[in-house]
């Protein structure tokens, strides 16, 4: 093998990523998650760390039209990125259709999984414009929630689905 | 959470992730990094330089043979192959990869991934057994096929050896499948899971109940006979917080007796 050729690791790197259509350009160590790009180097400290072990899904953002969980990606993997996070739901002081589904519904109580829940209502409801109880309950089983049960959250997501919700 | 230094590269090829593979000692591959991301934040595992195979257009995809067979590239999402069209020959697969974890999980987290983690209580390392199928696991001096049988060695160690890649999974036709298991919340890690084939004879794939898949070959589909095999198979589960080595030995029985049940039925349709 001709090592010459081989292409090079690299610790750091300089990324260009675009955030709620904003361009970001800056130096990240390979070592860093891309939740710390997004609330430590750029400030958008919207998405929330609740476990760190890709489980809560407090840190869900949609990255190129896909829902993930920004605590389980090398911020460095985002190079050339388009990533949508809670920041970019409303439009100047106008709530989302699911932000105010939420308000309306009291969909959260202390908001720590809010962030990550809205990230995975707008995800849902962008592929399933009408998604049944359970189809709502399997969206969010990667958002854990621990003061509402839920049963609030299904129903502000299915409200803002445009469907009929009983009170 | 910080990681320890590490280096990456994102290669285009499988050629150029070989030479990255071979030309650094601590390299590992980088899939989805549903499992591997978390490992190394916990240390367990600190690797030099990540390989990243997101790039790799050759590691992606699935084809659907003229004979049923199907070639599943390792870098395929749980979430590509749920919608894949092509996959649905074998309805099986879908179905087990929607019982794992998440949407974001799904999203990210692939199919070559879950099964060179392979950590016992993984979904896809029975379901490879019990469905026969062949990976080729390809390094710098070519390629080489390992049924999935002979493909797990140990917890967390494969036939894919330092320098080497999983590069394709081949799964022959066949639709009188079944999956069952007993997880800690839906969809969530197993406890103990089986997976049944009933293709032909029937085979049987054990998971959680040791460091590799445990085969098991019935004589029938029938539920005594399929608990009677799982008890010949003399297996010695672990014990943890969630069930203690006799239970899980007990639950084996009951998902492989479901799991050939649902197999033997779709083979009667």
């Amino acid at each position: 093998m001709d090592a010459s050729s081989a292409l090079p690791a690299v610790t750091s790197k300089t990324i260009t990523v675009e955030i709620n259509g904003t361009s970001y350009e800056r130096e990240v160590d390979a070592r860093r998650l891309l939740i710390h790009l997004i609330r430590d180097d750029l400030d958008l400290t919207g998405s929330h760390i609740g476990c760190d072990t890709g489980n809560c899904g407090a840190c869900s953002v949609i990255l190129d039209g896909t829902l993930v969980k920004s605590c389980m990606l090398l911020a460095i993997q985002a190079d050339g990125a388009s990533i949508e996070t809670v920041e970019g739901l409303a439009e100047e002081d106008q709530l989302s259709v699911v932000q105010q589904a939420f308000s309306d519904h009291h969909a959260l109580q202390c908001g720590y999984c809010t962030p990550g829940m809205l990230m995975s209502a707008t995800a849902l409801l962008r592929e399933n414009p009408s998604p049944t109880d359970e189809e709502i309950a399997r969206a969010i089983q990667g958002n854990i929630c621990r003061c509402t049960g839920y049963w609030n959250i299904v129903k502000a997501i299915k409200a803002a689905s445009g469907q009929e919700v009983s009170e | 959470m910080l990681l320890s230094e590490v280096g990456y590269a994102r290669p285009a090829t499988v050629e150029q992730a070989l030479e990255l593979l071979a030309e650094h000692d601590g390299a590992r591959a980088l899939a989805g990094g549903q499992t591997l991301v978390n490992v190394m934040k916990a240390r367990a595992a600190s690797p030099d330089v990540l390989v990243d195979l997101n790039d790799i257009a050759e590691l992606k995809g699935i084809e659907l043979g003229s004979d049923g067979t199907l070639s599943i590239a390792p870098m395929t999402t749980y979430t590509e192959l749920i919608a894949s069209p092509e996959a649905r020959a074998r309805p099986i697969l879908g179905e087990v990869c929607a019982q794992i974890a998440d949407v974001q999980v799904r999203n990210r987290g692939t199919i070559g991934g879950n099964v060179c983690s392979s950590d016992p209580t993984n979904h896809l390392p029975p379901l490879m057994v019990a469905v026969g199928a062949e990976m080729t696991v390809t390094g710098e001096d070519g390629e080489r096929i390992v049924p999935a049988a002979e493909f797990f060695l140990g917890v967390y160690m494969t036939a894919v050896g330092p320098g080497e890649l999983l590069t394709r999974i081949t799964i022959p036709a066949g639709r009188s499948d079944g999956f069952a298991s007993v997880p800690i919340g839906r969809d969530g890690t197993c406890i103990v899971n089986a997976a049944a084939s009933a293709n032909g004879e029937l085979r049987l794939a054990l998971g959680c109940v040791g460091a590799v898949p445990e085969l098991v070959q019935p004589s029938s589909g029938d539920a005594e006979a399929v608990k009677e095999a799982v008890r010949a198979a003399n297996i010695q589960p672990p014990g943890d917080v969630h069930a203690s080595s006799d239970y899980r030995r007990h639950l084996a029985e009951v998902v492989a007796a479901r799991a050939a049940e649902q197999a033997s039925r779709r083979a009667m349709k």
